[in-house]
């Protein structure tokens, strides 16, 4: 069991949760996830590691409302208890010296880069964190990440904060104002694609971390298939990051719809 | 008194057509009186050819002969001197292949029911609490064993080593014990009930548990190390999918029979939305393959619904893999059986949703390695079927993590097992290993002997030191 110590409202449908996960934050490193089953009957819910507390053995989550599980998880409360964490899972973010990284999170998504972020700083990286979302409601992070990143730019859909567009919009205006070395991204899918689709003429290589269907999550269900140059790969073991530019992102964007009319089902009861 | 005029008796199972409707068990198990019977039809014959098909080397003919007396208490304690999960064994060891298979009585018609015995004696003592001995366990020793990974391997080395003294925790992965026995075989089959009595009799050895652990991530080999484990046991399966690399293989509708049976198997999916992890299945589904694990699909999938529930094999019902007792089951549970199919092609709608396969039939030439006729395709014999849901139940690999993980654990190339010596020693000192992480996909019991042998391996290992 693991005891939840702080409870956060980040926007409407996003939560932070703070648990007690000492051995999961033991090894805990960037760009890892785990995998929450909050009761007997609970799906096993993927999570990315926003944050690890290796000294008071603390786990930090950032819950987006999606279907019955999810919201069953933001509904917990300090005190309460998860029955299940099991990770750190999937492959840690390369963290290197590699000039310009921009980094790009899409709602929930820049949850998933906050240590990233930090790590790539403190390897003496300049990192320009863009944030998006539809609207201002949802950014979130935003302070968390100023003292981090050199520079933080906002995009919002509807023009309610920030610059109005996409997180492709202002990703456009970063390359054509300075080199960029890296990108790192985050998100929907269709963002991801997106963002991938911006880098490609400028040969900028780019980071995806893909949130396919996960289930056992340790590379033995092959529920997490995704197509990566033209071959089948695990997001769980092989990934959750992947080189962008050969992810097949409209199979991807298929095969998470493969359990809709169940979420759904599952949300009535 | 019974003799060997006496037929074998008929284990009992659940109408057909009431229990493809639901997971309850199908098999029911010999009566006391069937049981007692059938043990007198054992002829004490010298040469006990039966104990050299059992991996984990029971006394059959001892045990059989305490059921014959009705000392069902001795029988149960003679079982479990040598194997730890009676009950499991009881319902899914291929008993036909193995110690069945070397019975005197096959030569004069049919072999004792061996398998069916040892579930009779196993469940007899969980009815019969009182009569459960304490376990025997020799002195305790100050020695601290990691064994990762709760499947039948790593269940039974940990049982043996506790047994021999040692301090063992057992980590395991998933939220569950039994590896292989919990996500992959249905309810129906082996309930989970059993499993988890089984697993509490290992933890009444001394057997720590943790579970939601995946060594490899959460701690590494070397973590191990520092916390103190002197020894570490790998048994971390095969639980590498297979896939048949046809186009169309991740269309949605085509599942792994590890994604399928996990869902259905470990995480309840046939009482959603009670329990929340959900399972799609359709109208027409194709099982491909027809060892064991195809036929537990297929017979899942007619329970969830499945109007046509069929099983795909490229060989000929000869070659099947499965239990004739698991295939039989199937057919009367009106499973469609395409033989001598082979798919090659899976075609979607605009969903991305599968909406058929198209297969060749097949005929057997000459043999192949495996010894058994290899199937050759009939030119022009392609044909378009529609279904809805794609299993593929092929086989599965090593679990690949640990070795990943840990670079000095020496693998076979080819095949990703992990290589280990006649002491069950892998390329690292203290780090033994067994079952189908080093053998590939093999059987429960198989696995269970490997975990035994190990546990003994590791014995000997410090009593050297």
């Amino acid at each position: 069991m693991h005891k939840i110590v702080e409870k956060k409202q980040l926007a409407d449908t996003i939560t932070l949760l703070k648990v007690e996960a000492p051995m999961v934050v033991r090894e805990a490193k960037p760009g890892q996830f785990v995998i929450v089953r909050l009761d007997e009957f609970g799906e096993r819910i993927p999570l990315t590691i926003c944050d690890a507390d290796r000294a008071r053995g603390v786990l930090t989550l950032i819950i987006q409302q999606l279907g019955r599980s999810t919201k069953d998880l933001c509904a917990l409360k300090a005190g309460d208890q998860i029955r299940d964490i099991l990770g750190p899972l999937g492959n840690p973010t390369e963290i290197e010296k590699f000039g310009t990284v921009v980094i790009i999170g899409g709602g929930v998504g820049a949850a998933e880069l906050y240590t990233a972020a930090k790590a790539l700083k403190e390897k003496g990286n300049k990192v320009i964190t863009i944030i998006g979302a539809r609207n201002k409601s949802l950014i979130i992070l935003e302070d968390e990440f100023k003292p981090i990143a050199d520079e933080v730019l906002i995009t919002t859909d509807d023009g309610s904060y920030g610059i109005k567009g996409f997180v492709t919009d202002a990703l456009k205006k970063v390359i054509s104002e300075q080199k960029v070395d890296r990108i790192i991204c985050c998100g929907p899918i269709p963002m991801m694609k997106a963002v991938t689709t911006t880098a490609k003429p400028h040969n900028i290589p780019a980071i995806v971390s893909l949130n396919a269907i996960l289930l056992d999550a340790t590379g033995m269900c092959g529920s997490c298939r995704c197509t990566i140059e033209g071959k089948t790969k695990f997001s769980c073991v092989d990934g959750p990051e992947f080189d962008g530019y050969k992810v097949d992102f409209d199979e991807l964007m298929a095969r998470n719809k493969r359990f809709l009319d169940e979420e759904r089902r599952a949300l009535e009861v | 008194m019974a003799t060997n005029k006496t037929p074998r008796q008929e284990i009992p199972a659940r109408n057909p057509e009431e229990r493809n409707k639901d997971f309850k068990e199908v098999s029911l198990g010999f009566t006391e009186e069937q049981a007692v019977l059938e043990a007198q039809r054992c002829i004490a014959c010298k040469k006990k050819p039966c104990c050299n098909g059992c991996p984990v080397e029971i006394d059959i003919p001892e045990f059989i002969k305490l059921v014959a007396k009705k000392d069902y208490k001795g029988a149960i304690q003679k079982i479990k001197e040598k194997n730890n999960l009676p009950a499991i064994c009881g319902r899914v060891c291929p008993q036909e292949t193995q110690c069945e298979s070397l019975c005197t009585l096959v030569a004069k018609g049919q072999p004792v029911a061996v398998g069916a015995l040892e579930r009779f004696v196993a469940d007899r003592e969980a009815e019969h609490p009182g009569s459960k001995e304490p376990p025997v366990i020799k002195e305790k020793k100050d020695i601290k064993v990691a064994v990762v990974g709760a499947g039948p391997a790593g269940l039974t080395a940990a049982a043996d080593l506790a047994r021999y003294g040692y301090k063992v925790t057992l980590f395991e992965s998933l939220s569950a014990s039994g590896g292989v026995l919990r996500y992959g075989i249905p309810e129906f089959r082996l309930p989970k009930a059993i499993l988890d009595r089984e697993t509490e009799y290992i933890k009444s050895l001394g057997v720590e548990i943790k579970y939601n652990i995946l060594i490899g991530r959460t701690f590494s080999i070397a973590d191990l190390f520092k916390d103190g484990y002197k020894a570490i046991f790998l048994g971390t399966g095969a639980g590498l999918p297979y896939f048949l690399g046809i186009p169309g293989e991740n269309l949605n509708g085509v599942y792994s029979a590890n994604e399928f049976l996990t869902r259905v198997n470990l995480m309840h999916a046939y009482e959603f939305p009670k329990y929340k992890t959900p399972v799609k299945i359709g109208e027409r589904v194709a099982v491909v393959g027809a060892g064991n694990t195809a036929m537990d699909c297929v017979r899942v999938a007619k329970r969830l619904g499945a109007k046509d529930a069929m099983i795909i094999y490229r060989r000929s019902e000869a070659e099947a893999p499965a239990r004739r007792a698991e295939l039989e089951h199937a057919k009367e549970e009106r499973i469609e059986f395409r033989f001598l199919t082979a798919p090659i092609k899976i075609e979607g709608n605009e969903k991305g949703e599968v909406k058929s396969m198209t297969c060749l039939k097949m005929e057997l030439g000459e043999p192949d390695a495996s010894g058994r006729r290899r199937p050759v395709p009939i030119k022009g014999s392609e044909y378009e079927m529609p279904v809805d849901t794609v299993i593929i139940a092929v086989g599965q690999g090593p679990n690949p993590l640990i070795a990943h993980t840990t670079k000095e654990l020496a693998v076979d190339e080819k095949s990703g097992e992990l290589k280990i010596d006649e002491n069950c020693m892998t390329s690292i000192k203290g780090i033994f290993a067994g079952g189908d992480i080093t053998t590939g996909e093999g059987t429960v019991i198989a696995a269970m002997g490997a975990g035994k042998k190990a546990a003994a391996a590791i014995d000997k290992f410090f009593k050297e030191k």
